[in-house]
């Protein structure tokens, strides 16, 4: 097992620095600097996962982003580990522990394999058409296919990681730190453009750090030379920065992206603690450089996916970098000449190359002839048709292609192999560009779809630019980068390349084998299991756009986004259907370009932090108090008090008898207040209001309805007028924020002539509402100077006292319909006036009551509440209030509404009150209303909006909207529930003191 | 995610603002003249344009105030921002 893969001379690799890991439970060794699949290959371990589907062994298939089947589960803390991270991307540190994922019990032995024997059962879509039917046996088949289908599993505990969220400007970014993003980094800073360089490994570079090739020299040195001291000039650049291990997810719109960079996922356990996991950059570039370079293609062919069989690049970057070897007899299969260059660096390296299996007839490129120079054996105008060994690929088998290159001819050759290189050219990833609106183009003489046009201040270069040349890489990255910032650099102008030109090209999507299409598995999309053979079936059943393709055989929806995939896909389509890549077009790419975490979506925003949380002044005496509090949009409202071992319902019962038969005590201040000025203050309510205001006395309050322009119920409060031109008016604590935000809107936009300001005061002021008959004897002992009698301070009228030396403003207004005063003082008092109050009150039993009884309060009366009774289809007239609907003015917001041919129907849904039979029998809020229980489908007239057990009534009281309901007073209704049938009288909606005595009692 | 050259506070992130709909609607002065169909058409009637659209903005988390912009709605490109009463520079 332990077989010497590493090679010594390595740059990249610290081997001093030995690191200890676990992966599946066993104990493992790499060093620093290796990723977790580098490390896991230099063990020999290939297989690391088991496939979605069918459960065949998977291997390690990449090197980076792209990789489709080595995705793992890291860490095993339940509040810390993370699913389906790729093994390519995971920098190995001391102990880190990864396992296998979607396989049970282990990875060597998957009882789930089993699918793979039975698999010519499970074509595309099998679990969409077969357990469709029968539709209640759903439950039944979710059970097991969520068992047998999940990938990795989510954490169960709170994340204790720390994430951020951080903004970033810039002139320029560049998106990936290769060849041709250093040579733009150092072209837009030597220009004195602030840039920003952004590379998702762990150092600068791309491929061609590790290229020591004789076919690539720049200047008469090795490409990777020339390279490093490109990236030294870069450090000492002062308008640069560079961040790796930072990956751009998202390209919006207006160059807005959101890039995530890992800080301390690859630092030793011990040392991650209390530091800042990873953080999120909001960047805005006035111009974005995408230089994110290629992927390599795999090839499609019979039973592609083995662990072992992995992209020839990739293996060349875990030989060059890594020194790591990924087989001791490793074969390669090229449609062009990339493969080469890692038949070259297998063969330095002192790994023995088989063979290189090419389907082109014959090339003469440099790149060829020196692979050649060196023995290495090239079957010309062959391909793969076969591969074996279960876990492992172990033979390849070839054969030569028919002259058409549709069938193959000839005797098979086997070959014995422990490692399968596969190249089948490049994409170009323009996910990027694509994500920010790009349109895309199609290039027919090598099958790559390139940026084309696009809105924004952006260019693409080098490979993701289709150049895959080192010398077009360089030329056309420099005079790009040189035309798109306006700058002139010539430091790339006068270098000598020498670069090896591939001749020939060659392209065949799925390869043809000696096997029937139907009895052979060319894997397309190896982490949804989907084979070509699914795209043809997609295609015999209909399918026709590439959309609904993409959905039917869930091709290219895995997590890596059918990074490997799509092409292919698409290829395949394009072929079958007839029909031309270019017009076919691509699937669309979604950010994130590789998932996120919900940490870093998310940064500091938890918690506390969620959202605002707004307090009252009084909030403290509350908390003190043992308040349960109730949400009311951002505030925190004292919702019920509860004595010791009390229960909710008990709680607001005493609350509510005691407001009505002594005293109670409201923090208030959460209602919003506006305050408004200005000579055309008085028309301006007019506008907004219902009612009519110019007549309302200096000194005196009224109640308000606000409509929209449909002409429904908006919200409501009570404004008083503090002068002439001098208003304050109150909102509901939900609505204030939007009331404010629509009356600002009329102001400037609809009625720019009238002279009104508003402000918001809602902060400004607490508001203590003390109600109850003894309520006039607790203010009086709080305001002794202020003369509470009927005559001099009548209901609906507000007084400017003091108490102590502090001003504040008395309103005589009630909201429960009891005799009651609201003291507006300014916030910083709010407590201490509460204080004063309870204290006055102590005597009389005053109860401080919450919310709940609040409400329960005002139903008693019949009062709506903006938002619970009504619910943005409901008219005045629907709440019976034609009494606030004023019929001298000519204009108000909503007021044409009232009158449209819908509003004035006569049944519509209407405000009524509820009495149950039984008088004990509260119902529940939102049950329907209904008058014939024996009619199938039974119709639903209505709906109950407030219900409440009332301790002052010793009954149940419900309102509601009931279709027709003005006319249906006295009529006996029910309303069903899930186990019985409750009847109901429809009654009037005030159901306590009907003559408002108790205003004045 | 766009910049808003908000004609008070210059450039700003989209975040900061609100979208309120379709520009140059009019409040009729006199609305309880008009038939029903043609409140209708006031208060339902809006357009959704494949194109160059008129929008009305408010700077919410900023000035407070509403302006106008000029949207190409198929590449979100803003082509002109106009004060509120101002005609647009753009047919």
């Amino acid at each position: 097992m332990n077989k010497n893969l590493r090679i010594t001379n390595n740059k990249f690799i610290d081997q001093t620095s030995r690191i200890s890991f676990k992966f599946d439970g066993k104990t493992l060794y790499g060093f620093k600097g290796d990723t977790l699949a580098s490390a896991l290959l230099a063990n020999n371990i290939h297989l690391v996962g088991r496939s979605f589907k069918y459960h065949r062994p998977r291997g390690i298939m990449a090197c980076g982003s792209e990789e489709p089947n080595a995705i793992v589960q890291v860490g095993n803390d339940a509040s810390m580990t993370e699913p389906n991270t790729r093994a390519t991307e995971i920098e190995l540190y001391e102990g880190l522990e990864a396992s296998s994922q979607n396989c049970w019990p282990s990875v060597n032995f998957d009882i789930g394999a089993i699918n793979n024997f039975f698999s010519p059962l499970i074509p595309a879509a099998f679990y969409y058409k077969t357990f469709m039917w029968p539709a209640n046996f759903w439950k039944l088949y979710e059970y097991f296919i969520r068992k047998s289908a999940g990938l990795g599993k989510s954490p169960t505990k709170p994340d204790k990681d720390i994430y951020d969220h951080r903004y970033l400007h810039c002139d320029v970014l560049i998106v990936g730190g290769g060849i041709s993003g250093i040579i733009a980094a150092k072209t837009a800073a030597k220009n004195n453009l602030n840039t920003v360089l952004i590379d998702d490994k762990n150092i600068l570079g791309g491929t061609t750090l590790f290229q020591e090739n004789e076919c690539f020299k720049i200047n008469n040195s090795y490409s990777n030379e020339w390279l490093k001291k490109e990236i030294e000039t870069l450090n000492s650049l002062k308008n640069l920065t560079i961040k790796t291990r930072t990956s751009v997810a998202a390209y919006h719109s207006y160059n807005y992206i959101l890039a995530r960079e890992n800080l301390t996922d690859h630092l030793d356990l011990n040392e991650k603690k209390d530091k800042i996991r990873q953080r999120l950059w909001k960047i805005r570039a006035k111009k974005v450089i995408i230089a994110t370079g290629a992927i390599e293609r795999p090839l499609i062919f019979n039973n592609n996916d083995r662990p072992g069989i992995i992209l020839s690049s990739s293996i060349k970057k875990y030989i060059d970098y890594y020194g790591v070897k990924c087989g001791q007899k490793i074969s390669l299969f090229t449609n062009n000449d990339s493969a080469y260059e890692t038949a070259i660096s297998l063969s330095n390296s002192g790994v023995s190359v088989n063979s290189v299996v090419d389907i082109r007839d014959k090339t003469n490129s440099l790149i060829v002839k020196q692979a050649e120079k060196l023995g290495i054996k090239i079957h010309w105008k062959s391909t793969v048709v076969n591969t074996n060994g279960y876990k492992r690929i172990n033979s390849i088998e070839i054969m030569k292609l028919s002259d058409d290159s549709s069938a193959v001819v000839g005797k098979k050759i086997k070959e014995e192999c422990d490692c399968l290189g596969m190249s089948g050219g490049w994409t170009p990833r323009v996910h990027l560009f694509t994500q920010s609106g790009g349109k895309l183009k199609f290039r027919e003489e090598d099958n790559v779809f390139l940026p084309d046009k696009s809105n924004l201040e952006q260019i693409s270069i080098g490979s993701c630019n289709g150049d895959f040349e080192l010398y077009e890489v360089i030329k056309n990255s420099a005079s790009s980068t040189n035309k798109f910032l306006n700058v002139k650099n010539i430091d790339y102008e006068n270098l000598e390349i020498i670069s090896s030109k591939e001749m020939d090209k060659k392209n065949i999507w799925l390869l043809p084998s000696d096997k029937p299409l139907g009895k052979t598995k060319p894997f397309l999309d190896f982490q949804n299991d989907s084979t070509a053979n699914d795209v043809k079936l997609a295609l015999r059943e209909g399918f026709k756009s590439i959309e609904h393709v993409k959905r039917y055989t869930t091709t290219g929806m895995a997590t890596d986004q059918g990074k490997l995939s799509n092409m292919h896909a698409l290829g395949i389509i394009s072929e079958t259907a007839g029909v031309k890549m270019g017009e076919l077009g691509t699937t669309t790419f979604r950010p994130p370009y590789t998932p996120l975490t919900f940490g870093t979506i998310v940064g500091r925003n938890v918690g506390e932090f969620f959202d605002i949380i707004r307090k009252t002044p009084i909030h403290d005496w509350h908390l003190e108090n043992k308040a349960e509090f109730e949400n009311v949009g951002q505030w925190k409202r004292a919702w019920y008090y509860p004595k010791e071992n009390e229960s909710m319902y008990d709680a607001v019962q005493r609350e509510s008898k005691a407001a009505r038969d002594s005293a109670g005590i409201l923090d208030a201040s959460t209602l919003g207040k506006i305050d408004i000025q200005g000579t055309d203050a008085s028309e301006f309510l007019n506008r907004v209001y219902t009612n009519a205001w110019s007549k309302l006395e200096i000194g005196k309050c009224r109640y308000g309805l606000m409509l929209n322009e449909d002409g429904m119920v908006y919200d409501d409060g009570v404004t008083a007028r503090l002068s002439e031109n001098h208003y304050i008016m109150t909102t509901t604590t939900g609505g204030a924020a939007n009331v404010m935000t629509k009356l600002e809107d009329y102001l400037q936009t609809e009625w720019p002539e009238l002279d009104v300001y508003l402000t918001s005061v809602t902060d400004h002021y607490a508001t203590i509402s003390v109600c109850g008959p003894n309520s006039k004897k607790i203010v009086s002992k709080v305001i002794p100077d202020l003369d509470l009698s009927d005559s001099n301070f009548p209901h609906m009228s507000f007084k400017n006292a003091k108490i102590d030396k502090i001003k504040c403003r008395v309103m005589r207004i009630s909201f429960t319909g009891e005799h009651s005063y609201e003291i507006n003082i300014q916030s910083s008092y709010g407590k201490s006036v509460w204080e004063k109050c309870f204290e006055a009150g102590k005597e009389f039993n005053i109860t401080p009551y919450g919310t709940e009884a609040m409400h329960l309060l005002r139903a008693e009366k019949g009062f709506i509440i903006a938002g619970q009774d009504t619910d943005g289809t409901i008219t005045p007239v629907d709440l019976q209030m034609n009494w606030i609907i004023s019929k001298k003015k000519y204009d108000f917001i909503g007021k044409r509404s009232l009158y449209r041919s819908d509003t004035i129907r006569e049944d519509r849904k209407q405000l009524v009150g509820i009495l149950t039979e039984d008088p004990k029998e509260v119902l529940e809020e939102g049950a329907q209303i209904v008058a014939d229980t024996n009619k199938k489908p039974i119709e639903m007239l209505g709906h109950i909006t407030s219900s409440y057990f009332s301790p002052n009534l010793k009954k149940s009281i419900a309102l509601a909207v009931v279709k027709n309901g003005k006319k249906l007073k006295g009529k006996k209704m029910f309303v069903p529930m899930e186990n019985k049938t409750i009847n109901i009288t429809i009654t009037d909606t005030i159901f306590l003191d009907k003559e408002n005595k108790r205003l004045n009692a | 995610m766009f910049l808003i050259n908000c004609p008070y506070c210059g450039e700003r992130d989209q975040s900061e603002f609100s979208a309120g709909g379709e520009a140059h609607i009019v409040r009729p002065k006199q609305p309880t003249e008009l038939s029903d169909d043609q409140w209708a058409e006031f208060l339902f009637m809006r357009k959704n344009i494949k194109g160059i659209q008129f929008e009305r903005w408010n700077h919410a988390h900023g000035c407070r105030k509403w302006f106008n912009i000029v949207r190409d709605t198929r590449n979100d490109k803003i082509h002109a921002v106009y004060k509120m009463g101002e005609k647009p520079p753009i047919k």
